[in-house]
């Protein structure tokens, strides 16, 4: 039988100020990382949830984003009539849409703050809205045709001034007002403003082009099928992928974010190992005649290795708790991460999920593991009268 | 029956790089079972060397030791443990409690590495403490306990397997003088009523008082019965 837990909890209680200290250093580790995991989570349900997978999206040859893509009128006549596109009351799912920025500031600041950023407007048709699932009006009503109006997705209104009901945007040649918001659940669309199609490409100034073109394919075979034309029709100049990848493609701007969070927390937790490691030296260095009279009594190194790193353990699994519900506040949170291919910033909610909080907590276990497995050996390795006379 | 302890011509060295130390020469020493033996003499003669060796804690340079029978000398570390575990308790001046234990926990720590089940180890554990006149202190941390308490749930913790012999190490030294009589009070009761064969190193006359034998060493070397050690 192994030494009691209780004789590892009830030290740990004993010199409780060094087990605070310890546990939140852990603490912040586990917090760090669970912040950076709660992030590209909440960025990559933002994005993945973007895109129908039947859909595809036309944009010109080279365009990274729709923001710098051209699609004119002609183009669109020819997509729209390919092979294998979904009918809707006898008319092809196409949206022929344009994508251009407004600068807002963000909620509760003025222009002059230096607080702005970059918001996408799209002008759509009513196929357009039609395409798009799961949307929902939350306030005030949709944008009507011909008329100067415009809808604010909630990731917007929820962070950004001038997004209210009766408030006036700027774009184009003059003010539009905004007569709603929209809720297109935690989709790419919540970050954006709609307004109507015919009237944005006017005022915007670009003829007859637009920016992109947005089909819905029969299925799934046929998307890809459809993509995979545009993108072969050497008198066409566009290119066609499925909406889902080009959403995921963007999820590229949250690559630096994670690739920086990770390096910081792998830095930490060779930090918080350290200390774990030396809050155990401290520990065994103490108890070298406990160790020795236990020794003595019967117990074995392997009991005594198994006892220090089960201190150990618990140790950074209190900071692992103590981190997790540093971060837990965080979770649903709205944020928003400016996006370098778009120019344009997507709002998201921070995402902690079971499987986060499970990474965090094995995390700091491995990091007490560690911290304990070197102070333990050490501790198991002396013989039984050296470690009575605590040297 | 065989002797409790034999030492045969035992001697252990320490080294140190050039010059070494001489901490038992040549000693030869018999003790029977249920004797109260005492050992004596001055600082740095040897005899915290000699319980070490015959608790299997430290290993002989030449000679040989035989425990109840048993050749200690041949037994690996792990048949060493569980031998000591079996026949010899072990008290410590300075009591070595573990802190965070109670008394009854710090007692009941040895059986934790018998089968005996939860129940049947906090009798046991109890009535070792009763021994020693602590049935009134089960729940105390050692902090709450005084010196001479404290030495007693040493007692009981060496006693609860029920070994043979008891190896103590200037049990008394750290007591005063009232307490240290408690001690010995309860060393004799457990040799005579008992049958513990008890080795015991002091430096103070009077309690060597209690044991049926005193021998003495001096830089080493185990005195002849009845002789001194000089100044
Ligand atoms: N680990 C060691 N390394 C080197 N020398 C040692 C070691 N242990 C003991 N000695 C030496 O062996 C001799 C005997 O030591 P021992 O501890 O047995 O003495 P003692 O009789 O118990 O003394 P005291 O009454 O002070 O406790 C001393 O000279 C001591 O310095
Ligand atoms: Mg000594």
């Amino acid at each position: 039988m192994a030494i009691p837990f209780s004789y590892n909890l009830r030290n740990l209680k004993v010199r409780y100020t060094t087990t605070i200290m310890t546990a939140l250093g852990i603490g912040l580790t586990v917090a760090v990382l669970l912040g950076i995991l709660a992030l590209v989570n909440g960025l990559r349900i933002s994005l993945e949830v973007t895109g129908n997978p039947r859909q595809v999206l036309a944009m010109r040859q080279g365009s990274t984003s729709e923001l710098v893509s051209f699609v004119t009128q002609e183009q669109f006549n020819t997509i729209k009539f390919l092979d294998g596109i979904e009918q809707l009351d006898g008319e092809p799912m196409a949206s022929h849409e344009v994508v251009s920025i407004v600068a807002l500031p963000l909620r509760g600041t003025t222009e002059d703050e230096g607080n702005m950023g970059n918001v996408n407007i799209r002008g759509l048709s009513p196929m357009g809205l039609r395409m798009r699932d799961g949307l929902e009006l939350v306030e005030g009503r949709w944008f009507e045709s011909g008329k100067r109006e415009v809808v604010v997705g909630q990731g917007v209104h929820g962070i950004r001034a001038n997004t209210d009901i009766g408030d006036k945007i700027s774009f184009g040649r003059g003010d539009w007002e905004v007569v709603g918001i929209f809720n297109a659940g935690r989709s790419a669309y919540n970050s954006e403003i709609w307004t109507d199609g015919n009237l944005a490409t006017t005022d915007l100034g670009r003829g007859s082009s637009r920016s992109s073109a947005i089909i819905r394919a029969t299925d799934e075979a046929a998307a890809l099928a459809i993509s995979n034309r545009i993108k072969e029709d050497q008198r066409l100049l566009l290119e066609g992928r499925l909406e889902r990848n080009y959403y995921e493609e963007q999820m590229s701007s949250a690559a630096p974010i994670q690739g920086l969070g990770i390096f910081v927390a792998i830095i930490m937790a060779v930090g918080s190992c350290f200390a774990a490691m030396n809050t155990m030296y401290t520990a065994v260095a103490r108890r070298a005649r406990e160790v020795g009279t236990l020794r003595l009594l019967g117990f074995s190194r392997w009991s005594i290795i198994g006892s220090f790193v089960f201190e150990s353990l618990v140790l950074s699994l209190l900071g692992g708790v103590a981190g997790v519900l540093l971060v837990l506040p965080l979770n649903g949170i709205e944020s928003r991460l400016g996006n370098q291919l778009t120019f344009s910033e997507t709002t998201f909610s921070f995402q902690i999920t079971p499987e986060s909080i499970a990474a965090g907590l094995i995390f700091a276990a491995v990091m007490g593991m560690i911290g304990g497995l070197l102070p333990a050996r050490l501790a198991a390795g002396k013989t039984i009268l050296n470690s009575l006379r605590g040297s | 029956m065989p002797a409790a302890i034999q030492l045969l011509n035992l001697t252990k060295e320490y080294r140190r790089d050039s010059f070494a130390v001489t901490a038992l020469n040549q000693v030869d020493l018999t003790i029977e079972q249920g004797e109260f033996f005492c050992l004596m003499g001055p600082s740095g003669s040897g005899k915290s060397t000699l319980l070490h060796l015959a608790a299997g804690i430290d290993k002989p340079t030449s000679g040989q030791i035989v425990v109840l029978g048993d050749d200690v000398g041949r037994f690996s570390d792990k048949q060493l443990t569980a031998w000591r575990g079996e026949n010899v308790g072990y008290i410590f001046q300075t009591f070595n409690l573990i802190p965070v234990l109670t008394a009854l926990e710090n007692v009941e720590l040895p059986l934790l590495l018998t089968g005996l089940s939860r129940a049947a180890r906090r009798k046991h554990a109890a009535t070792a403490l009763e021994i020693v006149g602590l049935s009134d202190r089960l729940d105390h941390y050692p902090r709450q306990l005084s010196g001479g308490q404290e030495q007693r749930v040493a007692i009981a913790r060496a006693l609860v397997t029920d070994p043979k012999i008891l190896l103590a190490d200037e049990p008394t030294g750290d007591l005063d003088a009232a307490s240290a009589k408690d001690i010995l009070e309860i060393l004799t009761v457990l040799n005579r009523d008992h049958g513990k064969t008890i080795i015991m190193v002091t430096h103070d006359p009077q309690a060597a008082k209690h044991a049926h034998v005193v021998r003495h060493l001096e830089k080493g070397d185990l005195l002849p019965e009845g002789q001194l050690p000089e100044a």
